[in-house]
């Protein structure tokens, strides 16, 4: 059980990484962005390209299973995705803004936009799973018969520390205030002089950074296949709710939480059914507590 | 010869096309007149299909029953079927719709997409339900005995027309009915149609039941066309995404919108998979479909950015009285 | 000349008309009240000027320039500053964070001028690390105000400064909008307590069903027997 929880934790950073970025946008540009997933699905094969070409050079740095080169790639990826999630808001979804449409139409674009970005994927790579390294991934044996591969332990001292680059963002930025001060309130932000077109711009950027290095965190901790992302959309929705949208801090303990829910709830019942724990924890936010566990600005 | 092989090829499109047709029309009713943001289609689709099934198949005897699971198996001809398959997708949408339908609209878009999750994911591991991942086989083909084989499909396209055409005349009368003005008038601004004094809840209730026991039709009639079903096809992008597409490209709050959605949306999915077979490298082929996903998803946002109202457009109110 | 012209501005959402041909003058140095029954068009004539909406006919000027129609940015950066009603702070948000936001696009001496705001208001000073939403209704209204005054502002719009609040805080609002004025800003108050914003205020408008209906010196209006009887409550 000690090992389920562990392992909760590990899958849970990266869950959280995703909610955090999603949990800015929806709180921000006021829209369930369904594409989030994808642009998870796009960091981590963004991040394949790098370590697939230069791999071999790179070596292994420690007991990780992988080198230099997928530093590199971390850059690439975040690069990519947050490229990405700009150009999408650009070209798609300022001008369906700009139009004041609902909520629901936006999430319905994001809906065409992660398509896009999924066939892309599928075109270039195809459907099989891929790794990022054929090497053995030996596990190395810790007190309470916790068993953990050391790219593991990576994973979440990765996912911490960039959660505390963001939480150092947010709180000692004039920047990172100002998003802050956005989600919470954005005509108020926009009467302060605000320019929240430019506060949307670096949403995306950082939102799609994340996912991108979720993404590749998910690589490296498991596999990679096309749908790898959109199988995460519910899982980090889940998050992002029990957090309270909008909240940055709801959605890492969110993320956590759902994380360790999942890993325990195999103890009970089949690993298949995860997603099913994530959804059940979702109803219960929704039906209960829809502003989250922390509150939440947006709506309710 | 080769007519014959070009009109096998259109029946089979307008087949598909046409049941296809019938979920645009379920979801019209769901986001077009009430607008319930429902994107968990593929349950109600799934639920019709294998409801259809296990009603119409015998329970497997013998040396068949160590391969197959079945939780029941009627044995029912194929109406009953489809009967059956309206009236449980229409149960599951009133138990979704008690506990959901007050929630925010793009809450209730995320919990739909679980729930088609949570159904998916129930028929593939619980194996004493529906044969888990392998599926049921052996569907039956209605009044299969009329002609040779090769022909069938004429008369499937009749059947399934003849739902298409039943259901799309209901779906008229109902708008047009005093019923329907209020779905309109919900759909419009609920503040004033709950001051009004008619229950919101209920009416949105009765067309998610309606609109999900259409799509359980739907689901029916894909099953005996397809004859082979498993959990694997109802996936987000065939059970949902590309209804949506379909209703979006058409003309939402349009029935016949609806339906136009559906014959040129799988038009073009079934006439690019025509082309992209001829042209493209041997290598590629088999990434074929993706090229053709992404024309979809492309075709989704390019109908927002230039033409939110699709093709047809909403249909005039009828009337703007209550 | 005045400060703040609006003439004969027509506001309206689609085909429905708020406001019809609504004129006023704002003088440097005064404090101006325009009251009103509910629905009137108040609120609405604050946000076209500031720029949330945009007038259909008619023109806003602030200090000699034309700002009809500017958008609400490029409004601050000239030295006019507003108080919404409602959702008018950063909940999430600490105190000073709040002033730092008010005060984003200074070029510098954000600190300064938050020191300045804390001298107005004391109060705040203790609670400077306070999430907003942790506070009282009166001291998220200080807040408020005093995000306001982090740009300096030469004219600030207050609407309904003391709606929701008790009125211990409704007294203690009103006396700090008399200390910001007598420290150089002009104000131009919208009000439904038309006897509290009558008793600091220099001059005023009475705003009704859209259109003008009364205006001058705040004592006047004050003794008029129609304005006591309608909007006073006799």
């Amino acid at each position: 059980m000690a090992e389920l929880v562990v392992f909760g934790l590990i899958l849970g950073s990266i869950i959280a990484l995703g909610a955090i970025g999603l949990s800015l946008t929806y709180g921000i540009l006021r829209f369930a962005n369904f594409s989030h997933g994808d642009l998870m699905t796009l960091g981590a094969y963004t991040a394949f390209l790098v370590v697939s070409n230069l791999g071999a050079s790179g070596g292994r740095i420690g007991p990780l299973s992988f080198g230099w080169p997928m530093v590199l790639a971390f850059f690439a990826a975040m690069a990519v995705a947050g490229a990405v999630a700009m150009a999408a808001d650009r070209l798609v979804y300022q001008r369906l803004r700009r139009r004041r449409i609902s909520p629901i139409m936006l999430a319905i674009a994001s809906l065409g936009v992660a398509i896009m970005v999924r066939s892309v994927i599928y075109m270039a790579w195809g459907g099989d799973f891929r790794f990022y390294t054929d090497a053995l991934r030996p596990a190395m044996l810790l007190p309470l018969g916790i068993r953990l591969r050391p790219d593991e332990v990576f994973v979440f001292g990765m996912a911490a520390g960039l959660v505390l680059l963001v939480y150092l963002f947010l709180e000692r930025t004039r920047m990172g205030k100002a998003l802050r001060a956005t989600a919470d309130n954005p005509d108020l932000a926009r009467i302060s002089g605000i320019d929240t077109e430019r506060m949307i711009l670096w949403v995306w950027a950082i939102g799609g950074g994340l996912a991108a290095m979720a993404g590749v965190l998910l690589g490296i901790e498991s596999q990679l296949r096309p749908e790898m992302g959109w199988s995460f959309l519910l899982p980090l929705f889940a998050a992002v709710l029990l957090g309270g949208i909008g909240n940055p801090y709801g959605a890492l303990v969110g993320g956590l939480t759902i994380g360790v829910a999942q890993q325990v709830s195999t103890y009970f019942l089949l690993p298949t059914y995860k997603p099913a724990v994530a959804f059940a924890i979702l109803i219960l936010v929704l039906l209960f507590r829809p502003r989250g566990i922390f509150g939440s600005r947006y709506g309710y | 010869m080769a007519i014959e092989g070009m009109l096998s090829f259109v029946v089979s499109f307008a087949v598909v096309a046409t049941i296809y047709a019938i979920f645009s029309l379920g979801l019209n009713v769901h986001w077009g007149y009430t607008g319930l943001f429902n994107f968990g289609v593929a349950a109600f689709f799934s639920l019709g299909a294998y409801t259809a099934a296990l009603v119409t198949l015998p329970k497997p005897t013998g040396v068949y029953a160590q391969y197959v699971d079945q939780i029941i198996g009627l044995n029912q001809p194929f109406l009953v079927g489809v009967i059956a398959a309206g009236v449980v997708a229409g149960l599951v949408a009133l138990l979704i719709g008690l506990l959901t339908l007050r929630l925010r609209e793009d809450y209730l878009a995320i919990a739909t997409i679980g729930i088609a999750e949570a159904v998916r994911l129930v028929l593939d591991n619980e194996e004493w339900l529906a044969n888990g991942a392998n599926g049921l086989v052996g569907i039956r083909a209605p009044l299969g005995s009329l002609v040779a084989p090769a022909y069938y499909n004429y008369v499937y396209l009749a059947i399934a027309a003849a739902f298409l055409v039943a259901i799309y005349i209901l779906l008229e009368r109902g708008i047009r009915s005093p019923w329907g003005r209020v779905l309109r008038a919900v759909r419009e601004d609920e503040a004033v149609a709950e001051a009004s004094g008619k229950s919101v809840f209920r009416y949105k209730l009765q067309a998610l039941v309606l609109g999900a026991a259409i799509m359980g039709i739907g689901g029916a009639l894909y099953a005996h066309q397809v004859r082979v079903i498993a959990p694997s096809d109802f996936n987000p992008l065939f059970g949902t995404f590309i209804i949506w597409v379909m209703l979006i490209v058409g003309g939402s709050g349009n029935n016949r919108g609806a339906i136009l959605g559906a014959f040129v949306v799988w038009g073009i999915w079934a006439g690019t998979e025509a082309v992209t077979g001829r042209i493209l490298p041997a290598a590629l082929e088999s990434r074929a479909p993706f090229v053709r996903f992404f024309l979809i998803g492309l075709l989704l946002v390019l109908v927002l950015l230039l033409r939110p109202r699709g093709i047809l457009g909403e249909e005039k109110q009828v009337s703007k009285l209550m | 000349m005045s400060l703040l012209a609006v003439d004969g501005v027509v506001v309206g959402y689609g085909a429905m008309d708020v406001l019809h041909n609504v004129s006023i003058e704002v003088n440097p140095g005064e404090i101006v009240s325009i009251i009103g029954p509910n629905g009137s068009g108040k609120s609405t004539l604050m946000k076209a000027i500031f720029g949330l909406l945009k007038p259909k006919q008619g023109a806003v000027l602030f200090n000699g320039d034309d700002i009809t129609g500017l958008p609400p940015h490029k409004v601050v950066r000239r030295g006019l500053c507003y108080v919404p009603q409602a959702e008018n702070v950063f909940l999430s948000l600490t105190v000073q964070e709040n002033l730092e936001m008010g005060g984003f696009i200074l070029n510098g001496g954000v600190r300064e001028r938050a020191e300045l705001v804390y001298g107005l208001f004391p109060d705040l000073k203790g609670a400077q690390h306070k999430r907003v939403g942790r506070l009282s209704g009166g001291q998220r209204q200080m807040v408020a105000l005093g995000r306001s005054l982090m740009l300096e502002p030469r004219l600030l719009l207050l609407d309904e400064p003391s709606a929701g609040l008790s009125p211990i805080y409704v007294d203690s609002i009103f006396q700090r909008v008399l200390e910001i004025n007598q420290s150089g800003v002009t104000i131009l108050i919208v009000e439904q307590n038309a006897r509290k914003a009558l008793s600091i205020s220099h001059r005023a408008y009475v705003l009704a069903a859209g259109e003008n209906r009364h205006q001058g010196p705040a004592a006047d209006l004050l003794a008029n027997e129609e304005v006591r009887r309608a909007y006073l409550g006799g």
